[in-house]
């Protein structure tokens, strides 16, 4: 597949510190909960079939979304919880660290949601996960054969991706 | 680490590829041109250009927010002052300005004074009612649809039709919360 324009891709990318599979799990979704890309690098352990898997993603991104703005001891506004809430309100995670992973999560306004499942000592993955929304933009929605709001299918992006999540640190 | 500051318009302008005004003003104008020969009714070619606005702007508005950084806006107000500013200052390099806010605070006016898209054109009198730049509402409505508001986009003033500038007037109509897309069947 062509690629048209030679645009820069702000912002940079951060300089790769280690080379090798630190990641293990990338999740790109859209508002609708549609899965648009998954890709995997190191996941030994499978127990769901890949539907309920993203499901099950999709689901605990949007609770976990809904319960730490609701939470949030600075916000004025006291909305019950359970109540959908308006965009633009409330505060946004942006990752969770257990003793065997860390999940670094990035939505849009747009509600395109970046997820990237790495080992826990990985640092602040927010400029990262931005340029992938950045290449996301350059290689699928510039893309006139990719229809939105369906699974990704380009090549040129999955390898562009798979590149620079190896060479996270 | 705090996140990145939002980028003024001006700079992320200074910073993409630009394409030749002419060209892009002239290949407009052959879209036009062809949608009427292809359509002949005025108002079939008015929808046309809405929809196909509508088309890029659900795409347009992820490379909005990749590239200018801006946060979720938190009301309309703020909404329309970053189209305005940032926007079009982006992709057309052009500055709009937000004025005559209704009471609510729900409908307001973007004033364009220059516009790329109609350099060198003019209505012809078989055309009278053809809002020639129909693309720009099609483009803002489906821009804000990705951002959950619902709007209504219409022109006011249109200059190819003898006023002083190009109005666009912005309704929003709602703002559509989200919702758990999966019905609980498990």
């Amino acid at each position: 597949m062509q690629f048209f324009g030679g645009s820069e891709i702000s912002p940079s990318p951060p300089v790769p510190t280690a080379s090798g599979n630190n990641a293990y799990v990338l999740y790109i979704f859209n508002r609708n909960g549609v899965c648009l890309l998954y890709r995997e690098w190191n996941r030994p352990l499978k127990t769901l079939n890949s539907q309920q898997d993203h499901k099950l993603m999709f689901g605990l991104l949007f609770s976990l979304k809904s319960l730490t703005a609701k939470m949030d001891p600075t916000c004025v506004d006291k909305g019950n919880l359970g109540v959908p809430q308006l965009p633009g309100q409330g505060c946004s995670f942006h990752s969770f660290r257990t003793n065997t992973y860390k999940l670094s999560f990035m939505e849009s306004p747009s509600g395109i949601k970046i997820i990237l499942v790495t080992h826990p000592r990985t640092g602040d993955l927010r400029e990262s996960l931005k340029y992938i929304y950045n290449l996301y933009v350059e290689y699928v929605v510039k893309n006139p054969l990719y229809s939105p709001g369906a699974p990704i299918r380009c090549d040129l992006f999955d390898t562009t991706v798979d590149q620079y999540v190896r060479g996270l640190g | 680490m705090a996140p990145a500051a939002p980028r003024s318009g001006e700079a992320i302008f200074a910073s993409v590829e630009h394409v030749n005004s002419e060209l892009f003003t002239l290949t407009y104008g052959a879209i036009v041109r062809q949608l009427l020969t292809d359509l002949e009714d005025v108002e079939e070619v008015n929808k046309q250009l809405d929809q196909m606005g509508y088309n890029i702007g659900i795409r347009l508005v992820d490379e909005f927010l990749a590239k200018s950084n801006v946060s979720k806006c938190v009301d309309f107000k703020e909404t329309a002052e970053v189209i305005a500013k940032v926007g079009f200052k982006m992709f057309l390099g052009i500055t709009a300005s937000v004025t005559n806010w209704d009471a609510e605070g729900t409908t307001c006016s973007l004033i364009l004074e220059d516009n790329p898209l109609v350099d060198f054109v003019e209505l012809p009198d078989t055309c009278q009612d053809l809002y020639y730049c129909n693309i720009f509402s099609g483009i803002i409505r489906g821009a804000l649809e990705m951002v959950s508001m619902k709007t209504e986009v219409t022109w006011v003033r249109d200059m190819l039709r003898g006023d002083d500038a190009f109005e666009l007037k912005v309704k929003l109509l709602k703002q559509v919360s989200e919702e758990y897309p999966y019905k609980d069947d498990e």
